[in-house]
């Protein structure tokens, strides 16, 4: 039993904190600094991303290894993956307008803004170079879990920053950053485990 | 709009990393060396020429209703090309720019000059634009890589990817062991970049302030 808990749990904390799509490598800045203002969207927004980036995980590992890797035309991987990610997005707003009223509301407004964000993209060129499907997935659960943790805990932070007595150059963005920054450095703490 | 005003405003008025705060991924991850910083602007500019000048081409022939995926299909037509002329010509810079390489395609500055100009203006108004914003992100990435590179590594190195030399060269400003050698990791890219933008931020209001008197 161990023999699989072991390295499932190994890839999921490496992928999720250690490896941390946001703070280590740069994936999905814009909606960590656009959207997380309030708590609930920002898991609404995480949620939303976690959702698709699965999803659209699940069907480009295989497009990928069965389809673009035999036919030996691995460089189109991007055009091929953006526009799976684009309609599976259209895609899943529309079932989710039709089917849950209340999920539409929760997610509704995120799920547009998922196309282009980078995160997924990212996590699904990377996961080509997988070993296997279940690595390729274990992954990317992994990646939306941090992703996750970081807009939880970064929304709870600028929540604070909103009331308190900030040098007026740095209000927005740049505080943000910086608050970022020394996120960043606290996890980078995780690497020398 | 002259076409002079429609090139200088990219550069530093409505520059889309600095001001429009447009384009952050690639901001951060690309600028630990001055070379892939410079080298990822060149793709940028490429793609967002490219992108903008077809986008303008054939607005008339898409339906508004998809005209996003439509743009992004177009963009992520540039980027494969880029990328492989990339992959065959400076393979170095190919291995050091990885995966944001790819994530071009979804870099903000690209959609949203496709969305917000060249849907709307004619191709030679929409390439000069393109070459205005894709300057204006080469200035920005070059600011943040300068800074970077030279507080974490005590001077600036050429010829490891860009323009591959035997012997790269090492303009050296200080010794490296007074270098403060976080700025090149993750979080120092956070914190250098918050502190660019509060400077702008100061300078702008100091302006404008200045203006009022």
């Amino acid at each position: 039993m161990s023999q699989i808990i072991v390295p499932v749990l190994l890839a999921l904390v490496t992928s999720a904190i250690i490896n941390n799509a946001v703070l280590m490598q740069f994936l999905g800045i814009c909606p960590f600094l656009g959207v997380s203002k309030k708590m609930d969207s920002s898991i609404g927004m995480s949620a939303a991303v976690v959702f698709i980036m699965i999803i659209s995980s699940a069907i480009t590992y295989p497009i990928y290894k069965f389809i673009l890797e035999p036919a030996n035309i691995g460089f189109m991987s991007t055009l091929t993956f953006i526009l799976v990610i684009a309609t599976l997005t259209q895609f899943v707003e529309l079932i989710i307008k039709k089917t849950s009223k209340g999920l539409y509301k929760s997610l509704g407004i995120y799920l547009p803004l998922i196309a282009t964000n980078c995160i997924i993209l990212g996590v699904v060129e990377e996961n080509i170079k997988a070993s296997s499907f279940g690595t390729a997935m274990l992954l990317t659960l992994g990646t939306g879990l941090g992703f996750a943790l970081i807009m939880i805990l970064f929304s709870s932070i600028i929540m604070h920053l909103e009331t308190s007595n900030i040098p007026k150059p740095f209000k927005g963005v740049p505080i943000a950053l910086i608050t970022a920054g020394l996120l960043a450095l606290a996890f980078s703490g995780f690497g020398y485990l | 709009m002259k076409t002079k005003q429609n090139l200088l405003k990219g550069f530093f008025k409505e520059n889309p990393v600095l001001v429009h705060v447009l384009g952050m991924c690639s901001a951060l991850a690309v600028t630990k060396s001055v070379e892939s910083a410079l080298g990822m602007g060149l793709l940028v500019l490429m793609v967002l020429i490219g992108s903008n000048v077809v986008v303008s081409l054939v607005k008339k022939l898409i339906p508004n209703e998809v005209r996003i995926p439509c743009y992004i299909v177009i963009i992520a037509l540039f980027v494969t090309i880029v990328k492989l002329l990339c992959q065959v010509f400076l393979f170095n810079l190919y291995e050091s720019l990885g995966v944001f390489l790819s994530l071009i395609v979804v870099n903000c500055i690209v959609l949203g000059r496709a969305e917000a100009y060249a849907s709307k203006n004619n191709v030679f108004d929409s390439f000069i634009d393109a070459l205005g914003m894709g300057i204006g992100y080469i200035i920005a990435m070059l600011i943040i890589s300068i800074s970077r590179e030279i507080l974490g590594t005590g001077g600036i190195t050429f010829g490891l990817n860009l323009i591959p030399l035997d012997n790269p060269v090492t303009l050296q400003i200080f010794p490296p062991q007074f270098a403060l050698s976080f700025l090149v990791q993750p979080p120092g890219g956070f914190l250098c970049l918050g502190i660019i933008l509060a400077i702008i931020s100061a300078a702008s209001t100091r302006k404008r302030d200045g203006d009022k008197v």
